[in-house]
């Protein structure tokens, strides 16, 4: 048995007033079946959680977020964050490396970290049977981590090896490029991985500096579903979470908008197939024109084998095996992205098709008949996101991260409901009439780049 | 305190129902239903009521290893064409409504198996299930739809293998590995084959595979196994047994003789490595106990960062930037058996394959680890009690066992039999089967001379 009692997080003493608001989950119609709801869980601390309670199977999920993200990497140095979630599982407390690893695998607990540009993730499932364990090794993890010279040398070579092989890969290096042309001098602009010449220079000093300011208690949403109750909740957020400093220390982000619009960049890769991505403006979660605008989105290029892009690009011209648009509406900027990838000679004419979808889109909206199809699609798809317990709560992470309200779920419908043709053609226009800076990898015929802003 | 929000009307809520679910930290799982209807078609039923969402999925016993010679990658490209609809049902009408009823829907291919799927909210179920069954029958296909399709797949072929030096390597190692057996094609298909497939091509394919007494019915989720039953009978029930079930018997592989060796030289590798891969027995054709010994073998030789391979050549060394190994045991005829590592900085191909083959020799002449082996089983086994909570991966798990040679309880019975591996057994498959003149070595590098020189 592994010993806990002597690390130097104990004295939190397990006991919570574990606050319910009670919120049913999911208005998904159908027969009524015996309802499960979302718990607001406060503990004793006042560390604030969402659950719900599920014990069909035995497993625990908890996904939870610091604001924070890549964007809180130094200027000079970015990679810090994505090097500190590759190490926050790489020995903490008493366990070096191997030993933390060996204490995950031998429980089958799954830890992971992760640094997205807005956000510090972290993410836990566990067999209930293993819930204790589970949740000591992520309060080690996320109190105590060790930054031992031997996994930080070792994880730097993997982040190394990584950003070498992204140097010639088309995808990553039309991200790279379309990210770095958008948001020069912002936070958005730098590679959330770092590049090989700031990842060798990220020291230990740099990783605690990171966690020491992010890692906080003001900037902290969890979400958790399955085997276990509101009470053991909050017992084990006050334990996990409860030491951390109460505020972080977040640098002032400034809002942005992508720069370079109507611009294209063009990059020679030697490959057959040339890879391109388009993107603009797009519109903030908290707009009033969202619901609208991922609607417009859905038809244009969303997530179906029934959108514009991908009749008129894959089904009735064969030019690509994916073709895509979305919405991403960060915390600081909000965008709109589109992309393919076609063989070299019919590169022109691609990007011309999505040109021209794009702006058509933007004069003349979705027909009636569209706009009954996608409102159809979109609620009748919701159910999906919510099937395994670690979907559910990643559903309601993002819900609070995005500030939406815990009825959020039961209102989504009605918000649906109420877009009519006139909202989505006004935000058609509004959404997709202001130009798209484009970067091309490869060796694309009919694309010719802009001359260099001088 | 707050309280805002609070709901009283809890029970007009449909979820998560508490499920007849026999879950257990052992994996035991949900009370899976398996029968046969008069025309052949097999039927799965797996109940997760949680949630009021179906899994529909139709498996065919058919993949890239049983296309005719000349015509590789017609499996898949027929996978595509399904979509383009049938005589009742014109094409993108199944997928409209889908769409419309807020669907997912997807296919895939792989060498032994051609599956569609569909996910909707219960109440959907019938509707799928009438397209399906006409799909299964009714294709009908016009050079119009055909041509535009042919050009997607080049470009599939492009994105997933011509762009990326690793999946080319990838493709030429399995291609010498298997010197007789069609497991050597890759699925998407030879480039200069696939610019010929047409539209015959497609249907005569079709028409010799596509059948109910070939196929496999699974339906995941908010259902009972009488409602899958009666509503199956309606449906897919109505279709005659069209043709034969077909025999799989496919060319095998000689013994193998000869280590092989093949280079991919590209000057886009950025990062080189070394893969090698061993035929080894498949579950289905391994006797029994075989295909788990080597299951758990890949799991503690490389199966993540506490893993021999791991530990030795990543931490210990410190000669290679990433190492593992992985066995796939779900195959109808002998499978692969897969080392790899790459390397650090200054490290050569030569000297890392070195190392990797003194690992290789450890674990089969040396006890294993009791620690390793038994964290290596919990680890595999707790897999399947986290599928429980998965109801695609769960549908997934019984269609890949039922077109690849095993049956449902074998798949219920993989828990028990991963915790009866001995130490022995693992050594044993080691000793085995991963000899070197079972296996090809890849080396992905950058030019020619790089193989051995010092240099990153």
């Amino acid at each position: 048995m592994m010993m806990f009692g002597r690390l130097p997080f104990r004295r939190l003493a397990p006991v919570v007033t574990a606050l319910s608001v009670l919120v049913p989950l999911l208005a998904f119609g159908g027969a009524a079946q015996a309802a499960t709801k979302i718990e607001r869980v406060v503990s004793r601390g006042g560390i604030e959680a969402w659950l719900v309670h599920e014990s069909a199977v035995p497993v625990v999920a908890i996904e939870f977020a610091f604001v924070g993200g890549a964007n809180e990497d130094p200027a000079e140095k970015p990679g810090v964050a994505n090097m500190v979630a590759s190490l926050l599982d790489e020995g903490a407390g008493p366990y070096d490396s191997r030993a933390f690893q060996e204490q995950l695998e031998q429980d089958a607990v799954e830890l992971r970290f992760r640094a997205a540009r807005d956000e510090f993730r972290g993410s836990l499932r566990t067999l209930s049977a293993k819930r204790d364990k589970a949740v000591e090794l992520l309060r080690l993890a996320v109190n105590a981590p060790r930054f031992d010279a031997e996994p930080v040398e070792r994880i730097r070579a993997q982040i190394l090896a990584g950003l070498k092989r992204e140097t010639t890969d088309p995808d990553d290096i039309a991200r790279r490029s379309w990210w770095r042309t958008a948001f020069p001098g912002h936070p958005y602009g730098r590679p959330e991985r770092g590049t090989l010449e700031t990842v060798p220079q990220i020291n230990v000093a740099d990783l605690k500096a990171y966690t020491g300011r992010v890692l906080a208690r003001d900037n902290l949403k969890i979400a958790a579903v399955g085997d276990i109750d509101a009470k053991t909740l909050g017992e084990i957020l006050d334990r996990v979470f409860g030491e951390l400093p109460q505020k972080a220390k977040l640098s002032d982000v400034p809002a942005a908008k992508p720069q370079g619009l109507g611009r294209r960049v063009v990059v020679d890769l030697d490959v057959p197939q040339a890879v391109m991505m388009l993107g603009g403006e797009g519109i903030a979660r908290k707009d009033p024109d969202f619901i609208p605008a991922y609607i417009v989105n859905h038809i244009l290029g969303g997530g179906s084998f029934s959108s514009r892009l991908y009749h008129e690009v894959r089904e009735q011209r064969g030019l690509a095996y994916s073709v895509y648009s979305v919405l991403i509406p960060l915390d600081h900027a909000a965008l709109f992205l589109s992309g393919t990838a076609t063989r070299a000679e019919r590169a022109g004419d691609a990007l011309g098709i999505i040109e021209s979808a794009i702006r058509k889109m933007a004069e003349s909206g979705p027909t009636a008949e569209e706009l009954a199809m996608a409102k159809s699609y979109l609620k009748g798809s919701y159910p999906l996101q919510f099937d395994t317990s670690t979907k559910i709560a990643g559903q309601l992470l993002q819900i609070q991260l995005d500030d939406l309200g815990i009825d959020y779920i039961e209102r989504r419908k009605a918000l649906i409901d109420a877009v009519t043709l006139d909202d989505v053609k006004r935000v058609a226009k509004r959404l997709l009439d202001g130009g798209l800076l484009v970067t091309v990898v490869g060796k694309p015929k009919g694309i010719t780049p802009s001359a260099e802003p001088g | 305190m707050n309280i805002k929000g609070f709901a009283t009307s809890l029970a007009a809520m449909a979820w998560l129902a508490l499920a007849p679910f026999a879950a257990s930290a052992t994996g035991a799982g949900p009370a899976v239903s398996h029968f046969t209807l008069a025309n052949g078609l097999e039927v799965v039923v797996i109940p997760d009521r949680r949630t009021p969402v179906v899994t529909h999925m139709v498996w065919y016993k058919v993949g890239s290893a049983d296309e005719p010679a000349g015509k590789s990658g017609i499996a898949h490209f027929l996978e595509h064409l399904m979509f383009k609809g049938t005589e009742k049902n014109p094409a993108g009408k199944f997928s409209q409504v889908v769409s419309a009823i807020g669907g997912q829907e997807n296919a895939f291919t792989s060498q032994d198996y051609t599956g569609y799927f569909q996910r909707v909210t219960r109440e959907h179920l019938r509707s799928l299930m009438e397209f399906e069954a006409d799909r299964m029958t009714g294709l009908s296909l016009t050079d119009e739809v055909v041509l535009p399709e042919r050009n997607v797949i080049l470009e599939e072929r492009n994105q997933r293998i011509d762009n990326d030096p690793a999946a080319k390597l990838g493709e030429q190692i399995q291609a010498a590995l298997y010197l007789n057996h069609p497991y050597g094609k890759p699925i998407i298909g030879w480039r200069q084959e696939m610019e010929e497939l047409n539209r015959e091509d497609a249907l005569a394919f079709y028409r010799r595979f596509y059948t109910p007494n070939n196929a496999v019915l699974i339906v995941a989720g908010d259902v009972t196994a009488d409602e899958v039953r009666a509503l199956a009978e309606e449906t897919y029930g109505k279709i005659p047994r069209l043709v034969e079930t077909p025999l799989r018997k496919r060319p095998q592989e000689p013994v193998p003789n000869a280590a092989r060796t093949v280079t991919l030289t590209d000057a886009r590798v950025a990062q080189p490595s070394v893969q090698r891969q061993y035929l080894v027995p498949s579950m289905a054709t391994g006797k029994p106990g075989e295909a788990e010994a080597l299951d758990v073998l890949a799991q503690v030789l490389g199966g993540g960062s506490t893993s021999l391979l791991h530990r030795r050549l990543v931490v210990e060394k410190g000669i290679a930037v990433s190492a593992g190994a992985y066995y796939q045991g779900t195959a109808l005829d002998p499978s692969r058996f897969t080392v790899y590592a790459s390397p650090k900085p200054g490290v050569t191909l030569t000297e890392l394959e070195a190392a990797l083959d003194d690992v290789l020799a450890e674990i089969a002449e040396r006890p294993i680890d009791a620690a390793d082996l038994d964290r290596s089983k919990s680890r595999m086994i707790a897999d399947y009690v986290y599928a429980l909570d998965n109801q695609s991966m769960l549908a997934r798990l019984y269609g890949v066992a039922l077109t690849t040679g095993s049956t449902v309880e074998d798949v219920q019975a993989r828990p028990a039999r991963i915790k009866a591996v001995t130490a022995d057994a693992v050594r044993e498959a080691a000793r085995k089967w991963l000899r070197t003149e079972r296996s090809v070595t890849g080396y992905l590098v950058k030019d020619a001379a790089a193989k051995g020189e010092k240099r990153s």
